[in-house]
């Protein structure tokens, strides 16, 4: 049964790259830009999510109220949610789910953040029961480390390529060209990409996705709200926030071992599988249906294990359909249109609403130098550690 | 003076002679768990807290591997001054139905890991400080 659905009336980014300034002002910025795209005052809006960063001390001074502060208090109900990667989603979720229960008819999400250079890192002290401390203490496993396990992976079982990965970051990189919000808008050749220093083999530093400063936000409302503002506006469909269903086989960051599957067999749908799959439920809707995705590409490989993931082919086909283009604007499937993570950067609480903002451009044919024809539906993916799940479907 | 031999954390794995991880078992549902889980079962349909320690095997197939070419951050610590490049190994354990990550002790190259190749447990300097030589659980083509 599908669930009820909400508008996303309007969106708004602060471009990604490396501005070294608070994340207030991103979130901010963004947040402007998506009412005034919305065409709703800030005094309208009833409930304020906000998600966040966690490397402010206080997590991202807790992130709704701080972008509400900024905005100027008006009253609103807030909420701030942490789920790692997923945190845009959960507070889309929150927000939604406010709406739906008839609290407001107009709710804000922002999402935004300021990141430090180099690999991600836990936070300090000696926390030898962090699962996330633990891996750098003992294994010296980095984010790019699970993504070459992944990579070499899909190589071996699947007959991919190191140029098959290669192009996936050579075609989200001509999008993320025409992407003014991207923080690297450059197309780069194979060559690029092959010549780049290796980090995590066989991966190299141009398919890994960097860190970045950056914000994005939407407004959501009623449909009811929504009809009386504007014609036609799109429609949120299905929200996932999924966790994983006992015992997860994949190895997923930041863990040192899979479950074991020696007393209880592993679920018939596996975590990455059910992550999308519980939105198209919601959105009483199938991969048949998307004509676009979004994806979380840490890594230009792992963009491939996603488009099969999310139900687009099935798994170890996703390179075939790479190599025919069916990837790519103008291919069956257009994955990553934004350019992806690998033309942005990880500004972890924005993410998975700057993925949203992307399929709300592209549906309203505003993609300029990047749109997909008839764009009327998409889906997005990606995952927070610790078992965040993050999907959301929109259409037309 | 020789410095003493540590394990780098406390009740994961056993040291030479018989090197091994120490896993969990769940007393009720059988279920078993690395790192050791000692509180309470993970399984869903389980509600018990009685747990057995399980070393597990030993040896397994090489699920997939990769490398780290630039030094981790902290609390990572180079065993050596300058850093090299090391590689970090996947191993499936058949019986456990299970995947368990390691390093690869330095003196193995990643030409020469292949998928699917038999590996086996060793314990392994980690790191040293001025008192101590902390020792983990390494990945070794067998």
């Amino acid at each position: 049964m599908a669930t009820g659905e909400v508008a996303v009336l309007g969106v708004g980014m602060h471009p990604w790259g490396k501005w070294g300034r608070n994340f207030v002002e991103y979130g901010v910025k963004a947040a402007r830009d998506a009412l005034d795209d919305a065409g709703v005052d800030w005094k309208d809006v009833g409930f304020v999510a906000g998600g966040e960063t966690i490397r402010n001390g206080y997590p991202g001074y807790v992130a709704g109220a701080s972008i509400a502060a900024a905005l100027g208090f008006n009253g609103a109900h807030v909420g701030s949610s942490y789920g790692a990667c997923a945190s845009g989603c959960q507070a889309i979720s929150m927000a939604r789910a406010q709406i739906l229960a008839g609290v407001t008819d107009v709710a804000l999400v922002v999402g935004a953040d300021t990141t430090p250079k180099g690999f991600f890192a836990p936070t300090g002290g000696d926390r030898t029961d962090d699962p996330d401390w633990l891996r750098f203490r003992l294994l010296g496993a980095t984010n790019p480390v699970y993504f070459g396990l992944y990579a070499r992976r899909r190589m071996e079982l699947y007959g991919d390529t190191v140029e098959d990965f290669a192009n996936v970051k050579v075609k989200n990189s001509q999008c993320g060209a025409q992407n003014p919000n991207a923080r690297y808008p450059k197309a780069f050749g194979i060559d690029d990409v092959l010549s780049s220093p290796m980090v995590s083999d066989p991966l190299r530093l141009l398919q890994i996705c960097a860190t970045s400063d950056g914000g994005a936000a939407m407004v959501l409302t009623s449909m009811d709200y929504a009809r009386k503002h504007a014609t036609n506006p799109v429609r949120l469909r299905g929200v996932s926030t999924v966790t994983p269903q006992y015992p997860n086989t994949n190895i997923e960051m930041p863990d040192f071992a899979t479950d074991s599957a020696f007393a209880v067999p592993q679920p018939d749908v596996g975590y990455r599988d059910s992550i999308a799959l519980r939105a198209y439920e919601q959105a009483g809707l199938g991969p048949e249906d998307m004509s676009m995705a979004e994806v979380y590409d840490l890594s230009s490989a792992l963009e491939l294990d996603w488009v099969e993931a999310i139900g687009v082919c099935e798994p170890g086909d996703a390179a075939k359909l790479l190599r025919a283009g069916d990837l790519s604007l103008g291919g069956r499937i257009p994955v990553n249109p934004s350019g992806g993570l690998g033309a942005f950067g990880e500004a972890i609480p924005a993410q998975a609403i700057a993925q949203v903002c992307e399929l709300v451009w592209q549906i309203r044919g505003e993609a300029k130098g990047r749109q997909i024809e008839n764009a009327k539906a998409g889906v997005t993916a990606n995952m927070g550690l610790f078992g965040h799940g993050s999907s959301v479907v929109v259409t037309a | 003076m020789p410095k003493t031999r540590t394990l780098a954390i406390e009740g994961w794995f056993q040291d030479a002679p018989t090197p091994a991880l120490i896993g969990t078992q769940c007393t009720s549902c059988q279920s078993i768990f690395f790192p050791p889980e000692r509180t309470f079962c993970r399984n869903p349909g389980c509600v018990n807290d009685q747990f057995n320690d399980r070393p597990l095997s030993t040896t397994g197939k090489l699920w997939s591997y990769t490398t780290n070419n630039y030094q981790p951050p902290a609390p990572y610590v180079s065993p050596k001054e300058d850093y090299e490049p090391f590689a970090v190994a996947a191993v499936e354990l058949e019986e456990e139905k299970m995947i368990v990550l390691g390093q690869v002790p330095d003196q193995v190259s990643i030409e020469q890991l292949e998928a699917g190749m038999e590996m086996e447990l060793v314990v392994d300097t980690l790191f040293e400080d001025d008192d101590n030589e902390y020792v983990v659980w390494k990945w070794r083509p067998a």
